[in-house]
């Protein structure tokens, strides 16, 4: 090989680089390891997390993740492939990504989706973004402060940097202030209100009248959800919001530490032309087959460079393969019955905890599906240290007297009496 | 095989009823009861109901209308389309690490904190830097974040003009893109018919509004900017700083390193350098790196290693604020970590050369029938301006269809923008002597058959399971959900 490049070592190849920068050394890293020697390696770091039975939510559930589900997602030719650039040998990531498409739309009742974000604070980042690039001229954005924190957290990075002015909106008992947006949106310069549902404690807030005052006031609606959610609740599309954002990853995905889940991004078709990241289209082929290519590719980075709507290149696109396999399995109905099971439990446990006497709900005229907040007499941080010696984590810590519970299909009623017992038992 | 194109949609195979799924009985049943009406959807989503067998059939066929780098041979240039070795896979799904809530307390996660702490240590080894975050989640997230580690870096020093980046005009798309998100305008810098930057255009544009340089080496072209350490000192001395887009790193690993070479911020893509699956366009992972001096405005939170052994978060005052919902795709995190682990320094040393070399063995193979604009030693890839021969009409597009036909994925083409007819060809170095050498064959039978056949080449492709899809037909009425499809009757 080399005496075809005209070579006689293999230094020639890099005769280009300046002497001074050449490395001239080994990196300072362990020898090579055998595959043997790998598996030890990580069997002995996994030794160093503790199992825990997961009441912990804020966004990220324990969920049950199909081996069917998994197993697709080890085919190797979707897991190898690139992004579809060649769609006459890609059509299976194609084809996924338009089922994906079609059903985040269905779920969040809205015309379009994209092809996925990486999660959904970035999904909401970039959804604030967008409204403020349909409005032409206005810079501010509302976000209501009963979002996740982490999401409001990300979207203040993207804005500081972007030249977008957030404004948190209070809460008020649980729940955004409807009077401070209407104060707000009287001003005349916002570009977007994001608000979500459930909230960041859990709770179904009603938006009755929410789009109408929005859309008044020229600024479009963002709406964030948790995507296995909307298998029952009522949807950002019901709602008249214009762009549906949160995260997939409650569809069963592996909590994995954080991740690869995946944010989606969802709107009106009046809003097409103006989204972030790649989206999916049905054609023809010259033998007359339906078949999927990438589209209006005019709006991404490869083709606009800094003029397009985002500089999203690399996706989630194995995980909208797993949002497809999960739902197909699932169906509508099985999306539903996951709701109402995670409902039915998160009742029961919270009813159980009320007896207990140790805690109370903290807003107990609102309604929750899956999650809810508990004050509690005893510093969180007590608890948790007491229940995760026990193997459990007991929810995550929102003040030092305010714990945030979820329930999912993964726990059982013989779950929830541990840990009432631990919250019992000082 | 021999079968039809599968092309059957999940929703084709729905039948009313039909389900894939059982659920776990928790003992509290299932209902909505205290949820008020109009806080529930009125309307059932429309999602296919399918049992189990149809389901995993739907999605294995349909993977078999894909080319992953398991199937073929993948030159696609800038995108290190390197194999996966399978074990990665395996260390990513331990029990203990995916079950793992993302705000589990530190004392239970540590196994977690310890393989995040390691990775980023040894990319600062490989990179030459002071501190890497691995929060961000693919490429281009990390461009973004780096230029938010700059902007944070001239505040905190109160020099606030500081609003603009300059950009080669051969650098990646993401470049320019990720600036305007980061709010930073884009000057661009021209190259010199080599495709280095022209380092007397640059002189100009340096000034006090200058808050960094964004380059790639070597460059979109495959050549080494041997000018660098002036350049990175002109942009120093302007005040500037420094970021390196780490997607063209393969070529150095083992040879130099990005902090050798005068930059002070950098991002790298696990999923070239450092093997982890593509996964159809992600998931990724963008680790940015800074030297000493910027660590402090990396984003939250930051992995730390306590005085007692110990790991724990933290989320210092100075940083730049949260990018990711926690500590990026942990999953892939870990691939990338069991494959440097793998390597060891005797594989790490091996990479850059041996990827250089299948470079210039293809490009040397092949320069007699493709046009080689830039006549120089390249690094892991180089570029053709289309086929030497112009008189047969035949173009990059129709060589790139054509390689499907030989079962090869095509390179990368019409990037970068330098040339009309680009074919970015980038090997890696996984690929053994055969493999290049079955494709140099079939590059010279394309130039033979564009000379003596040109319809051939000129209607490819001609055996995959769909030919010439209608782009043009997509975009002008779009068909993006199957409800679009039913009402456009396709």
């Amino acid at each position: 090989m080399l005496a075809k490049c005209g070579m006689k070592s293999i230094d020639e190849l890099y005769a280009d680089v300046p002497e001074q920068l050449l490395l001239k050394r080994d990196y300072d890293v362990a020898s090579e390891m055998s595959e043997k020697e790998v598996r030890d390696f990580f069997r002995d770091l996994d030794a160093k997390n503790k199992p825990l039975t997961c009441f912990a939510g804020q966004g990220f559930y324990h969920r049950y993740s199909p081996s069917a589900v998994n197993y697709i997602l080890g085919r190797s030719e979707f897991l190898t492939a690139y992004t579809p650039y060649q769609p006459e040998i890609s059509q299976g990531t194609l084809q996924y990504i338009f089922e994906y498409q079609s059903m985040m739309a269905s779920l969040t009742g809205l015309e379009v989706s994209n092809a996925s974000m990486y999660d959904g604070s970035t999904a909401t980042a970039e959804a604030l973004i967008m409204t403020v690039a349909a409005s032409r001229k206005k810079k501010r954005v509302l976000v209501s402060a009963t979002m996740l924190p982490h999401v409001i957290k990300v979207a203040q990075t993207y804005a500081l940097n972007h030249g977008v002015e957030i404004t948190v909106i209070d809460e008020e008992n649980g729940v955004t202030s409807r009077s401070r947006i209407s104060e707000e949106l009287a001003k005349g310069d916002v570009a977007g209100v994001a608000v979500a549902t459930p909230n960041r404690y859990g709770i179904l807030e009603d938006y009755t009248g929410l789009a109408d005052e929005v859309h008044g006031a020229k600024a479009l609606l963002v709406m964030y959800a948790n995507a296995a959610d909307l298998g029952v609740i009522r949807t950002p599309g019901e709602w008249n919001a214009d762009i549906a954002v949160g995260d997939a990853q409650s569809l069963g995905m592996p909590l994995n530490f954080g991740g690869p889940y995946l944010g989606y991004l969802c709107a009106t078709k009046a809003l097409m032309r103006k989204m972030p990241g790649r989206i999916v289209g049905a054609t023809t082929d010259d033998m007359g087959q339906r078949v999927f290519v990438l589209t209006l590719q005019a709006r991404e980075q490869h083709i606009r460079r800094e003029k397009a709507t985002s500089n999203i290149c690399s996706n989630q696109g194995l995980m909208a393969l797993y949002v497809s396999v999960y739902l197909s399995l699932l169906g509508p109905d099985g999306l539903r019955q996951l709701c109402m099971t995670g409902h039915a439990g998160a009742v029961k446990l919270s009813q159980m905890l009320v007896e207990t006497g140790k805690v109370s709900l903290t807003y107990p005229d609102k309604p929750f599906l899956n999650e809810f907040l508990v004050t509690t007499t005893e510093p969180v941080d007590l608890i948790i240290e007491r229940c995760v010696k026990a193997g459990v984590l007991p929810g995550v810590k929102v003040d030092d007297n305010h714990l945030l519970i979820a329930v999912t299909e993964m726990q059982t009623v013989d779950d929830y009496n541990k840990l009432c017992q631990l919250i019992s038992n000082p | 095989m021999n079968r039809k194109f599968y092309s059957n949609l999940i929703f084709d195979l729905s039948r009313k009823g039909r389900k894939g799924y059982r659920l776990p009985d928790t003992g509290c049943g299932a209902s909505l009861e205290g949820i008020p009406a109009n806080l529930l959807r009125e309307s059932a989503p429309e999602l296919p109901e399918v049992d189990e067998p149809s389901v995993v059939r739907h999605f294995t066929n349909l993977s078999t209308n894909n080319f992953g780098v398991d199937t073929g041979f993948y030159p696609l240039g800038s995108c290190t389309m390197k194999y996966n070795p399978k074990i990665n896979e395996e260390m990513a799904a331990l029990p203990n690490m995916s079950a793992l809530h993302p705000l589990t307390p530190a004392a239970a996660a540590q196994g977690a904190l310890e393989a995040y702490f390691t990775l980023q240590e040894l990319l600062c080894e490989i990179g030459g830097m002071s501190e890497f975050t691995l929060n961000p989640f693919a490429g281009a997230h990390g461009e973004l974040t780096g230029l938010m580690v700059i902007r944070a870096y001239h505040r905190s020093r109160g020099d606030m003009k500081r609003d603009t980046v300059i950009v080669p005009d051969s650098a990646h798309g993401t470049n320019p893109a990720s600036a305007a998100v980061a709010g930073l305008k884009v000057v661009e810098v021209k190259s010199l018919p080599d495709g280095t930057v022209d380092v007397e255009a640059l002189k100009p544009l340096l000034n006090d509004r200058v808050a960094a340089m964004m380059m790639t080496n070597p460059n979109t072209l495959g050549i080494f900017e041997t000018r660098i350490p002036e350049i990175a000192a002109m942009v120093h001395e302007a005040g500037g700083l420094m970021y390196y887009d780490g997607a063209n790193i393969n070529p150095l690993v083992g040879v130099t390193r990005p902090g050798d070479m005068g930059f002070d911020v950098m991002h790298i893509n696990l999923h070239k350098t450092f093997s982890t699956p593509h996964g159809g366009g992600g998931p990724g992972s963008g680790p940015v790196g800074v030297r000493k001096g910027l660590e402090q405005f990396l984003p939250s939170p930051r992995v730390v290693k306590l005085d007692d052994g110990t790991f724990a978060l933290d989320s210092p005052e100075t940083s730049l604020g949260q990018v990711s919902n926690l500590l990026g795709n942990f999953a892939v995190e870990l691939r990338a970590l069991a494959y440097i682990l793998s390597l060891g320094k005797e594989g790490l040393r091996e990479v850059g050369p041996m990827a250089t070399l299948a470079a210039n063995y293809i490009k040397e193979s092949l320069r007699d029938l493709y046009r080689l604009p830039v006549d120089r030693v390249c690094k892991h890839e180089f570029v053709f301006d289309g086929l030497a021969d112009k008189s047969t009409g035949v173009t990059t597009l129709n060589v790139a269809k054509r390689l499907l036909d030989f079962g090869f994925h095509a390179p990368t083409i019409y990037f970068p923008l330098l040339f009309h007819e680009s074919l970015m060809i980038e090997p890696t170095e996984t690929e053994n002597l055969d493999t290049l050498n079955d494709f140099i064959k079939v590059m010279r039978q394309i130039a033979d058959e564009a000379a003596n056949n040109p319809d051939l080449v000129k209607n490819a492709p001609h055996d995959t399971p769909v030919r010439h899809p209608d782009d043009t037909a997509a975009a002008l009425t779009p068909r993006v959900t199957v409800a679009d499809l039913k009402s456009n009757d396709l």
